[in-house]
């Protein structure tokens, strides 16, 4: 993984040093809240409903079992021993004080961590495939690109007040698994004309207010070019983007208002005339920063191991987190194991410090050092021998964290919502677990198949409910919560935004109505379709008649 | 309906309610109440000398219901912030009481 250079660690130590003069002049009087809450904001600090909250960039989802470790000791020294992994591959801390935050961030740096980019109107934390370097369907590693563009995008002057967030994510595999096209820009690595690798550039996706799917600006993309054409849409949309109305501000508004092709026409005349032999990286540059992430040293080992196919058939807990948390390597006898943070009773994506501190554990004895967050809420472990994951199951059994629901309905992608968040209208983590219950029989999930359910307590959509499967949005309705329910959207490849069913459920009816949707599917389904083949085959109504009785 | 005035408090960003004493509570039963528009004004003249203060930052006025003598928060948010705590709940679709 990338380590910080001089450069990357005095800057990020001054950063710390700023905002601890910027906190003591709050506390001492000299800057009003009004003036204190963008700078405390350009370092991942809100204010919460019960709490300060911060949020802790995890670059494109990689971590160190040292940085685990640190942020398990954040957990517990300045919070209350638990954390929670967001959909941005992030970390958030919900009960920080104010006044030990300056420590807090010191104690980040010394780990090669910091806050910054996870909040304001910048360029934030770049996402990735959390199988990246590992992946079996895997044409290029993303990770180099993150950083090259984390390095690029941080405290860039120009596009340091932009209109408003920018989201930026990348896959280099044949599979889309971080949801690109539901980014201000998403770049997929693909095999150009010449044999050479490139990116195919969206733009424009995003869910909130007004949910979008990118649209293709550019088939292939040179990489080389990757930052000069990055930063030409960056100033297109900064020059044009609307700052008059916050929900009309994302690049995803003036991309559709414009039209595609009006906009790619303005992009590609700022690139053509723009300096790339001053923005895009040298050569020798992109080799060195490509050398931080060259694939682990991993002897090809069988491809079968007897001792997993034995226990496979003995143990069917086993057998189904085999069949869903592992994930095939691009190294024969190694695989990718999902640690899921979904067993029912858990608040979706939360993590205790006490279980930082297994996983990171688990990483030095099975994954050379190495876990990533996913942004469906869960963490990995990349690189296991497959000759290893009997033992690391006994161990996952041992920690409480051997639940094998990857992908599937019990792997809910959950917001924080009212119990947290200032922005919320709706809870979502009681409906969460209460929906995790219903469904708690593996066998159950099994059958359903995989099946992707998303939940957002407010219609910013953190909790991705337009991507769902079965997305589900909480509102508030007079007072009351209300929970608005869609269906067929599709994070993946043919990436889709739900459609409303129809009129929203008080909370204690949701559990049902999901029942009942899925009931609807078992009922309809032909074989080997999966939610989503079912309901583009069926479409909504008998969904609708289901749920709402016979129009 | 009565009101009170809430807020968070500027070192940890904790609940409080301006109170019967002059001070800040964490507990809703503390508050102290504005039972007229000239009494909210007044509570809330003094919550901005407490911003001017920096002992608590992110002030407003919310009503309240008195039930036996007890005070309650109407909104499911202004619920869940008065019980600091999450998803603590008797039913789970219930508010937390």
């Amino acid at each position: 993984m990338y380590r910080y250079d001089e450069f990357d660690s005095a800057f990020v130590r001054e950063r710390v040093a700023e905002f601890r003069g910027q906190v003591e002049r709050r506390l001492a009087g000299a800057l009003t809240e009004d003036e204190f809450r963008p700078l405390r904001l350009r370092n991942g600090l809100y204010l919460q409903l019960h709490a300060y909250m911060l949020r802790i960039a995890i670059p494109y989802g990689v971590l160190s079992p040292k940085q685990l470790r640190q942020l398990a000791m954040i957990g517990r020294r300045w919070d209350r021993g638990y954390g929670h992994f967001t959909t941005r591959q992030n970390l958030q801390y919900n009960w920080a004080k104010l006044v030990d935050i300056p420590d807090l961030l010191a104690a980040l740096a010394d780990v090669e961590m910091h806050c910054i980019q996870t909040s304001g109107n910048c360029v934030r934390n770049v996402t990735a495939d959390p199988f990246a370097g590992a992946a079996h369907d895997e044409l290029e590693d993303p990770r180099p690109w993150c950083e090259i563009l984390r390095q690029w995008s941080t405290l860039h002057p120009e596009f340091n007040w932009l209109p408003r967030k920018f989201k930026i994510a990348i896959s280099g595999a044949a599979e889309d698994r971080a949801a690109i096209a539901f980014h201000d820009i998403g770049l997929k690595i693909v095999r150009g004309p010449d044999g050479e690798n490139g990116f195919r550039v969206l733009v424009g996706g995003g869910m909130g207010r007004t949910p979008y799917v990118g649209l293709e600006i550019r088939s292939f993309l040179p990489k080389q070019h990757l930052l000069s054409y990055i930063e030409s849409i960056l100033r297109v949309y900064n020059l044009h983007g609307r700052r008059d109305n916050i929900n009309k501000a994302r690049i995803k508004i003036l991309v559709n208002q414009l039209g595609i092709e009006k906009f790619r026409e303005d992009v590609e005349a700022d690139w053509a005339r723009s300096r790339k032999d001053a923005v895009d990286l040298p050569e020798d540059e992109i080799r060195r920063i490509m050398s931080y992430f060259a694939p682990p040293d991993l002897p090809a080992r069988p491809a079968m191991d007897e001792g997993v196919e034995r226990r496979r058939l003995v143990d069917a807990a086993f057998a189904t987190w085999l069949k869903h948390n592992v994930r095939p390597h691009r190294v024969p006898g190694y695989v990718s194991a999902v640690i899921s943070l979904k067993e029912p009773g858990r608040t979706p994506g939360d993590a205790t410090s006490d279980e930082m501190d297994f996983v990171a554990d688990l990483a030095e004895r099975f994954s050379v050092n190495e876990v990533r967050v996913n942004y469906t809420q869960n963490l990995i472990l990349p690189h296991v021998a497959r000759a290893d994951l009997p033992a690391l199951y006994d161990e996952l059994v041992r920690g409480g964290l051997a639940t094998g629901n990857f992908d599937l309905l019990g792997d809910m992608i959950c917001c924080p919502g009212l119990d947290y968040c200032n922005l919320a209208n709706a809870r979502s983590i009681p409906i969460a677990k209460e929906i995790a219950k219903r469904f708690a029989d593996p066998e159950r999930q099994e059958l359903i198949g995989p099946l992707r359910l998303n939940m957002s307590g407010c219609i910013n959509a953190c909790g991705h409910h337009h991507s769902g499967n079965i997305g589900i949005l909480g509102v508030d309705k007079k007072g009351t919560e209300l929970y608005q329910i869609s269906l067929g959207g599709n994070p993946k490849d043919a990436a889709a935004v739900g459609t409303i069913i129809g009129p929203g459920f008080r909370a204690e009816a949701v559990p049902e109505a999901i029942d009942t949707i899925v009931e609807t599917y078992l009922a309809n389904r032909d074989e080997g379709e999966t939610f989503l083949d079912t309901w583009n085959r069926i479409g909504a109504a008998p969904f609708k008649e289901a749920l709402y009785g016979a129009a | 309906m009565p009101e009170i005035v809430t807020a968070n408090r500027l070192v940890d960003g904790i609940v409080v309610y301006l109170a019967k004493d002059g001070g800040w509570t964490e507990e809703l039963d503390d508050a102290r109440l504005a039972e007229t528009e000239d009494q909210t004004k007044a509570l809330e003249a003094e919550a901005a000398k407490a911003v001017a203060a920096r002992i608590v930052v992110a002030v407003y006025p919310m009503s309240v219901e008195i039930e036996n003598g007890k005070v309650h928060a109407l909104s499911v948010r202004e619920r869940i912030r008065a019980a600091h705590k999450t998803t603590l709940t008797k039913d789970w679709y219930d508010v937390p009481l």
